[in-house]
């Protein structure tokens, strides 16, 4: 059966013995940019996160794929912690300019330089993002945010709606989240309210590794078994940087490693890896025997309801 | 179990769980993913030390799918899952939803989108009210297909006669329902009988175990068999072209067919598919695609451009069973908004097959008047135009879910 479905075209629905099917990558492709459009038909000032993160680069490449020929009809918004790599921020600004988009900078540095936040103990600028992602979103009067979040990452998230509704101040209430039912997706929100949408919720970090391939979009070279200068902390190899690491008793050693996810310097952590092609990295998730979130995440190890609670608190 | 072997092309089967408190249905859950290689290490680890810190000696497998901290504390499930694993056969995507509070409108959500709804009954018990309400939702919510899981059959020494007297319990209650049938399997889900593997102490059961059920039942892929519906999203301007962007929701579009856009009924015909970047002659429900007309014809985000000879209902007199989803009443005279396909207009509530007010969880008929007409399709033809949703105009909370029903 899966011999009938394995040799058409992307895109291509397949005549099996059961009758026409999308094959998962196009029911999902065709899912999210149903999503897309539904938030372009419904909402005046939609903004997409972007990280360069594989997830949020998906997601543009989804809209790109939504609108053509036209332009996409939202402009990007990074949540910059500060705690860069330069490789994801050297892509970033690549795909903003290839395709003319307008970049919105939430920046952690500024709020800490006017003493609005104050630095963590540990490090690590993850929590932090919370305070500069709901100001700008109240500033530009964004009415709609097109988050990279899947369900399969973690518990909580399990339960997030697709179109998920935030108070004036970002925050999450799963008792007052609406029933979603069918594909009718209800954005309706009162004025200083916005709605948190999740166009990968069924997506599987296999998945977007297989459509990333698929569709052979290009990555930051991060994502790729590359040479680097990594220390240990909390079980996970973490790059060594002006941001706070190593500190004493760590050391730092030069390993081949890759990343799993990309997040904030401080608190993603690199895997073991010799996987330097998207079919390795394929071959090397489809084994793996941790979570992604597990393998590389330090913030969500500090406690059973860590994401929960950044959640509620209005993190994406 | 996602093995480096998972093929690119498998298809997807969504599937809903039902069940009343204490049938095991978190188990069952919890087993499917741990028994099919689901459940990753790290995953694993948390549950065991959580179930160690509550002076558990073998890992809870429910606390695999408990997700919110107030869950975690009553030790209950609050809200609907979304659960994933693939087999080498095919993926899944499973709606889990719980059987505390609420768990009408729960299964009527997680019900929406399913191929397949397992509802799971307790040997011990058998048929309880929950029950029939679940077989109830299932054949309201048109689910494809039914599975019926009697669970903890360890604790009724594996005996078949229970399980016949429950299978025959329920086939009644279906077919009162309308259910046109199902497919009953004795489990044992904190053994792992029947589960994932067939078990070795229900000789006298010869069908498959769940998964096995799950991996080959059919999906629906007849959508192309049905009549061609297109509500329109979106249009993209790009020059002087205009591209009409929507999914194509049931049936079949090609190059050339006669259409007709719905509400103002004008006619054209399809010059041109656009499928994500690819020129199509075809194009089959659920693709997403952009079309271009013949003819310039005013479409806008709401209409319904459709081929065929099965012409959707045009109509201001909505007539639906429902399920009232929120905890305020929905009242004989209320003004709400209709969200159906890409339209939403305003309504008034004119009748509720005879009842003053609907509350939460209740299941009743409905009559709309709406202030523009609606391209409704029988729910029970086309699920995805004949459904739609009740808002309140006010603080647009969700109210209601309607599944029209044009022969009533």
């Amino acid at each position: 059966m899966t011999q009938t479905l394995s040799g058409a075209a992307p895109g291509v629905p397949v005549l099996s013995e059961r009758g026409f099917a999308l094959s998962h990558l196009d029911a999902l492709e065709s899912e999210a940019v149903h999503i897309f459009r539904e938030v372009a038909g419904e909402f005046e000032r939609p903004v997409i996160l972007f990280s360069g993160g594989k997830d949020s680069i998906v997601m543009l490449h989804l809209a790109l794929k939504a609108f053509a020929p036209a332009a996409v009809p939202f402009s990007l918004l990074h949540v910059d912690t500060g705690h860069n790599f330069p490789e994801v921020l050297e892509y970033r600004d690549r795909t903003v300019a290839q395709h003319g988009l307008r970049l919105h900078i939430a920046s952690v540095q500024d709020y800490i330089d006017r003493g609005v936040l104050r630095e963590r103990p540990d490090g690590t600028r993850n929590p932090l993002q919370t305070v500069p992602l709901t100001e700008k979103i109240q500033s530009e009067r964004f009415d709609a945010v097109f988050g990279g979040g899947r369900r399969d990452e973690e518990k909580a998230r399990a339960k997030e709606r697709v179109f998920s509704l935030r108070d004036e101040f970002s925050q999450w209430d799963p008792r007052r989240q609406r029933p979603e039912l069918w594909q009718l997706y209800n954005g309706r929100h009162a004025p200083g309210e916005h709605v948190r949408v999740f166009p990968l919720s069924n997506w599987t970090e296999l998945d977007v590794w297989q459509y990333i391939a698929r569709e052979h979009i290009e990555l930051p070279e991060i994502y790729f078994a590359h040479d680097r200068e990594v220390f240990q902390r909390s079980g996970m190899w973490l790059t060594a940087g002006e941001w706070g690491g190593p500190k004493d008793g760590e050391s730092v050693e030069k390993r081949l490693v890759r990343y799993r996810t990309v997040g904030d310097m401080s608190c993603t952590g690199a895997v073991d890896s010799d996987a330097t092609t998207l079919d390795a990295v394929i071959a090397e998730i489809a084994a793996s025997r941790l979570t992604e979130r597990g393998a590389t995440r330090a913030d969500d190890k500090m406690s059973e309801a860590a994401m929960e609670d950044r959640k509620r608190e209005g993190y994406f | 179990m996602t093995s480096i072997n998972t093929p690119i092309r498998v298809d997807t089967l969504r599937f809903a769980t039902a069940g009343s408190v204490d049938d095991g249905k978190s188990t069952l859950v919890g087993r499917l993913l741990h028994d099919s290689k689901s459940v990753l290490t790290d995953q694993l680890e948390a549950v065991e030390r959580a179930s160690a810190s509550r002076g558990q000696d073998a890992p809870d497998l429910a606390l695999l799918t408990d997700g919110l901290r107030a869950e975690r504390e009553q030790g209950i499930t609050i809200d609907v899952a979304y659960r994933y694993f693939a087999t080498a056969r095919r993926r899944f995507i499973l709606a889990d939803t719980p059987g505390h509070v609420q768990y009408t409108r729960n299964m009527v959500t997680g019900a929406s989108t399913a191929d397949l709804a397992v509802v799971l009954v307790d040997a011990r018990n058998g048929v309880i009210e929950q029950t029939r309400r679940h077989a109830a939702v299932a054949a309201l919510l048109r689910v494809p297909h039914v599975v019926l899981a009697v669970n903890k059959m360890d604790l009724v020494d594996y005996d078949e006669a229970t399980f016949e007297r429950i299978v025959e319990d329920f086939a009644g209650h279906a077919a009162e329902s309308g259910l046109p049938g199902f497919t009953p399997v004795p489990v044992s889900a904190l053994r792992g009988d029947n589960v994932v593997e067939r078990s070795a102490h229900m000789d006298w059961y010869t069908g498959p175990a769940l998964l096995e059920h799950l991996e080959t039942v059919p999906v629906a892929s007849d959508e192309s068999a049905a009549p061609a519906r297109f509500p329109v999203q979106y249009v993209i301007r790009h020059g002087e072209v205009r591209h009409y962007a929507g999914q194509l929701v049931s049936g079949t579009l090609r190059v050339g067919d006669r259409v007709t856009v719905h509400p103002s009924g004008e006619t054209s015909a399809i010059a041109g598919i656009d499928v994500l970047g690819r020129e199509a002659d075809i194009a089959r429900a659920p693709q997403s695609l952009t079309l271009r007309l013949a003819d310039q014809r005013d479409v806008s985000r709401g209409d319904m451009i459709t081929a065929g000879p099965h012409a959707p209902a045009l109509t201001q007199d909505v007539r639906a069973a429902v399920c009232h989803l929120a905890d305020r009443a929905l009242r004989v005279g209320d003004r709400v908004l209709v969200k159906h396909t890409t339209r939403t207009v305003k309504a008034v509530v004119e009748d509720l097959g005879g009842a003053v007010e609907l509350t939460a969880n209740d299941l009743g008929r409905i009559v709309l008047r709406t202030a523009g007409p609606l391209a409704l399709d029988d729910y029970a033809e086309v699920r995805r135009t004949g459904a739609f949703i009740l808002v309140d105009p006010a603080d647009g909370a969700t109210l209601t879910a309607g599944m029209a029903d044009l022969s009533a």
